[in-house]
This record gives structure tokens, C-alpha cells and sequence, in this order.
């Protein structure tokens, strides 16, 4: 039970730092995308026999990367929607094509916190620490990129070395916690502390930490109501994220009737967060 | 004539009912999912639709733990997200995957918990697996008049509001100046979608839904820029890629690991993904047969979108 707080805990602080940029890019439909697809890889490990954290990296790693090629040519939402189906896709033959193992098809999409065994923290530290410092590393010219595209060229950032980097972060990240909240919840979290944090501020910095703060808070909720009531961990985490978008969206709100016309378009045309539609 | 084409049909495929019914219903869906898809291409409205896929999700679950089949699950639930994306604010772009992704995680959340609670009542653990991945060999007789009714219903909506439809998805701004009520147009877009998508799930399982929606349209516009064609060509992709994934499934029983058969829904996705790729080559061989020497080297800056 210990195991399963601390691991959730790391989760939570890289889901809201990850998510962070995830909001801001308005990549919530990678951030979706990612997870689902490396449903097909642990899938696939589970069949082969492998660590199951090993086939999750390989195949988010993979999709990412199909991601961000596709997304170059072609729409950027149609490559994510068919490279998420098409993984999601041999997730189903290998499901299909292993024994009979429902249970466990059901822990890699929707997390089981109780099954969280001691050897899991060190490697999802681990992966955690690396999301962390590649955050760090990559925060300049990730924001400059991501909030103004034609300046970071100027400057000789690439958008798309940029685009693909944060993927790849997004993959790593992806990785570490699917074993918690599962395959088809993990982005929730990391689009509903961060998008509510944003409703509080405008400044990134700060913002990030709430956006931690909202999703541990969110992640220690769902594992003690899990351990609880015996509902899935991806449930409570799914709910949190809803309530703390709407509770978000209601202070935006008030702050704006509070302050006036003037404010109000500052607040919901801050060109922070959401604007760049891929 | 079965012993001509054995080798590709394996013994049996004429004659099952499952088969009959699962090439009708392939056949409707496909036609419903190529030309709403079409549409959601040209909105860019992918996430929507990959929402619904995912929502029916809850949909099902809930139908199965209540005891009614999954199909008036994918609807019911298909048309609450709906109205929930909608009251939250699906057609404004700015914020508007955000609006679609927490809906997404709220109703996702919801399909966890019912799936948990009937498999806690039941002994049968496959509900996930088939609400999920699904079946079209699996839909019963009884189902079909629905299927039929619904999908009606989609083309309805469609053709009725084809031309507005059509200007409001590739120049909204100009579509209202001409007094085009974009707004609610947007709103029967959305419905048919919802029920486009829980007719694709019915066939391949709710998350991968959005293949049948999305990726014969998707590779409809880069072979055409006429809407009409590609309507057509979306639906000809589809119709031809759950035909194609209906025979291969059905010998796969003869593939290993022999008894059991590979998933339908895997091989219409492959293909309708396949489809996409090659759909990209025409493009692609184009713009090498233009480049000069002298332009080879510069490389384009490409952009995130």
C-alpha cells in the first residue's frame, strides 16, 4: 500500500509538469493518443513474456515518433487519430491471441493501484528523474517554440525537432504512468490539473506547481478512494480531473465578473494556453 | 465455385449467417462512417469523433451492467457526450480539445467503474474485450433493423443539411455572413456523428471507432479536392476495407494458433491505415518530381500542425 503512494506521487508530479506543456501546446489529443497506443504494447509484452514497462516504452516511444512523421505531411489530427487506432489495433490481436486474461487487460487500461510491487518505484523514479531534467533542459526553447513558432525559428529552433522532443517526453512520461492509472486515464490527469491551474494564473512558473499540487491532490484522492471502495484507481482520477477543470472554469469565470469586460479578455485570449491548435 | 476460391475463402464463408449479416452491416456502416468522416476531416474534428469512440465506452458498459444490448448503449451515450461537449463548448476552436479531452477522462472514468461492477456480478469476464474491440460477427439478427433505422437517420441529417454543412465546415466566418445558422448546424453535425460513431462501434469496438471514421476520409481528401468524390472514394475505401477484414478474419480461424480467430476489427484498422499511407504516396512522389537540385538542399522549416 506504502509502494503504491509513492509511486502514485511521482506520477502525479510528472503528469502535472508534463501535462503543463501538454495544455499549453494544446496537445491533449497526443497526450491521449500516446497512452492508448502503448496499450498495444503491453499487450504485446504480457504475450512475448517481457516487462511489461519495457513493451509500454517501446510502443509510446514508437507511436510518438510515427506521430510526429505523420503529422508532418499530412493533418496533425488525422495522423494521431489513425497511428493511435492502428496501435490500439494490434493491441486487440495480441489480446486476442494470448490466453484468456481479462483482469489484466482491464489494470493496463483503467490502473490498478493495489498491484504496485516494491521493485516498480526505482524504475519509475528513475523514469520520472529523466522526465524532470528533460523538462528542465528543454524549458526555453520549448516555450519559445511552442508559444512563438516563427521567433524560435528565427532563432534557429526547429519546431518540428521541438514537436518531436516533446513527444518523445510525452512518451517517457506516459511509461511511468500507465501502471498506476492506466493506459486510457493517464492524460485526464494531465490535462485536467494543469487546464485548472491556468484558470488561477497566467504565470508558467506558478502555474506549473499548481498544476503539480492539483494533481497529487487528485492522485492521493483516487488511490484512497480506490483502496476503499475497491473502484478502479482511473475512475477516481477521471472524476478529480473533470471536477477540477469545472472548479477552474467557475473561478475564471467569477474572476472575470469580478474585474470586468477588460479582464476578461485577458484571461480567456491569454495566448498561453489551448491556442495552438496542431 | 467454392472450391475455385478456397484459397482465399475459407470453407463456410458463403454460407454463414454471421457472415451475411456482418458484410450487410459492414457495408451500411461504412458508407454512414465514410461520409460523416469526410466532414469530421474537414472540420478537424478528429478528436471528437475518437471522443465518441472512447465514450461509447461508458455507453456499453453502462447498456451491459444494466442488461440491454451494448448498441442502445453506444447511442445513448454517444448523444449525452453530445450535449456535454456542447454545452462546454466543442465548436469554438480555441479550448475546444481541452472541453473534448475532460469530458473524454470524466466519461472514461465512468466506463471503468461499470465495467468493474458488472464483472464484479458476473462470471463473465469479456465484456471489456468485446465492447472494446468488438464484433461484427457477433450482432444478432435482432440488432439489424436497428443498424438500418440509425444509419438512415445519419444520411438524413447529412444530405438535408449537405450545402450548409459543407460551406460552414471549410469557411465558417463566411458561411454565417451569409446567414448560415452555423451554430446549429454544428449541433446536427455533432448528432450525427454521435450516432455514426456508435455505429462504428458496433462493427469494431468503440476505441477503434474513429478508424472507420476518420481514415477512409482522411485518405479520400488527399487523393481528391472535390467533396462529392471524396464521399464516394470514403465510402468505397471503407466498404472495401471491412470486406476485405471480414474475409481475412474469418479464415484466420486456419491461421495460428489455429481455433481461434483473428480480430475483425484488426484487420479493417490495418488496412484503413495502410490505405492512409498509400494515399500519402501520390503527394509525396509529386513534390520529389518538382524539387530542383538547387532547392533539395534547403530544407523547409515544417511546423507542428
Amino acid at each position: 500500500m506504502v509502494n503504491a503512494w509513492e509511486v502514485a506521487s511521482i506520477v502525479a508530479v510528472v503528469a502535472g509538469i508534463v501535462g503543463f506543456f501538454t495544455v499549453m501546446r494544446g496537445s491533449a489529443f497526443a497526450a491521449h493518443a500516446i497512452p492508448n497506443g502503448s496499450f498495444a504494447g503491453a499487450a504485446g509484452a504480457i504475450l512475448v513474456g517481457v516487462s511489461t514497462l519495457l513493451g509500454l516504452g517501446v510502443f509510446s516511444l514508437g507511436g510518438a515518433v510515427t506521430i510526429g512523421l505523420l503529422g508532418r505531411r499530412g493533418r496533425h489530427d488525422v495522423a494521431t487519430a489513425l497511428t493511435l487506432v492502428a496501435m490500439l489495433a494490434l493491441g486487440a490481436l495480441f489480446v486476442s491471441l494470448s490466453v484468456e486474461y481479462a483482469p489484466e487487460v482491464y489494470s493496463v487500461l483503467f490502473g490498478e493501484v493495489l498491484g504496485i510491487s516494491p521493485n516498480e518505484i526505482a524504475p519509475t523514479a528513475i523514469l520520472g528523474a529523466l522526465c524532470i531534467i528533460a523538462t528542465a533542459v528543454l524549458y526555453r526553447p520549448l516555450m519559445l517554440s511552442s508559444l512563438l513558432p516563427e521567433v524560435g525559428e528565427a532563432r534557429g529552433i526547429s519546431s518540428f525537432r521541438m514537436e518531436m522532443l516533446f513527444l518523445a517526453v510525452l512518451a517517457l512520461a506516459t511509461t511511468m504512468t500507465v501502471p498506476v492509472v492506466g493506459t486510457l486515464l493517464i492524460f485526464s490527469l494531465m490535462i485536467g490539473a494543469p487546464a485548472a491551474a491556468r484558470s488561477f494564473t497566467d504565470r508558467p512558473l506558478v502555474a506549473m506547481g499548481l498544476s503539480v499540487a492539483i494533481a497529487l491532490l487528485i492522485v492521493w484522492i483516487a488511490i484512497a478512494a480506490s483502496y476503499e471502495t475497491n473502484y478502479p484507481v482511473g475512475f477516481f482520477v477521471g472524476a478529480g480531473s473533470a471536477i477540477s477543470y469545472t472548479i477552474g472554469r467557475l473561478c475564471a469565470v467569477w474572476r472575470n465578473r469580478r474585474k470586468g469586460a477588460t479582464k476578461q479578455e485577458r484571461i480567456s485570449q491569454s495566448p498561453v494556453w489551448g491556442e495552438n491548435t496542431p | 465455385m467454392s472450391h475455385f476460391l478456397s484459397p482465399i475463402f475459407a470453407s463456410g464463408f458463403f454460407e454463414s449467417e454471421a457472415v451475411h449479416i456482418a458484410l450487410g452491416v459492414g457495408t451500411l456502416v461504412a458508407v454512414v462512417t465514410g461520409v460523416v468522416g469526410v466532414f469530421t476531416v474537414m472540420r478537424g474534428q478528429s478528436f471528437a469523433g475518437e471522443a465518441f469512440g472512447d465514450l461509447g465506452t461508458t455507453g456499453g458498459a453502462g447498456a451491459y451492467f444494466v442488461g440491454v444490448g451494448p448498441l442502445w448503449g453506444f447511442v445513448l451515450g454517444n448523444v449525452i457526450a453530445a450535449g456535454a461537449m456542447e454545452a462546454i463548448g466543442v465548436q469554438r476552436v480555441r479550448g475546444r480539445d481541452l472541453a473534448t479531452g475532460i469530458v473524454l477522462g470524466a466519461g472514461l472514468g465512468l466506463a471503468a467503474l461499470f465495467l468493474h461492477l458488472y464483472t464484479t456480478g458476473h462470471s463473465t469476464t469479456g465484456a471489456t474485450v468485446t465492447i472494446l474491440f468488438g464484433s461484427v460477427f457477433a450482432i444478432s439478427s435482432t440488432t439489424v433493423p436497428l443498424i438500418v433505422l440509425l444509419g438512415a437517420i445519419v444520411l438524413a441529417i447529412t444530405l438535408t443539411i449537405y450545402r450548409p454543412l459543407l460551406l460552414s465546415s471549410v469557411n465558417a466566418e463566411m458561411a454565417s455572413a451569409r446567414g448560415i445558422p452555423v451554430r446549429l448546424i454544428g449541433v446536427l453535425y455533432l448528432l450525427a456523428l454521435a450516432l455514426a460513431a456508435a455505429l462504428a462501434a458496433i462493427t469494431i469496438g468503440t476505441i477503434l471507432s474513429t478508424a472507420l471514421i476518420v481514415g477512409p476520409a482522411a485518405s479520400a481528401l488527399r487523393l481528391t479536392r472535390r467533396p462529392l468524390t471524396a464521399l464516394v472514394v470514403a465510402a468505397g475505401i471503407g466498404i472495401g476495407a471491412m470486406w476485405l477484414g471480414i474475409v481475412l478474419a474469418y479464415d484466420s480461424y486456419y491461421w495460428p494458433p489455429h481455433g481461434t480467430i483473428w480480430p475483425v476489427s484488426f484487420f479493417v484498422v490495418t488496412l484503413v491505415f495502410v490505405t492512409y499511407l498509400l494515399s500519402g504516396l501520390p503527394e509525396a512522389s509529386r513534390r520529389r518530381a518538382e524539387r530542383t537540385p538547387s532547392e533539395s538542399s534547403a530544407a523547409r522549416p515544417a511546423t507542428a500542425s
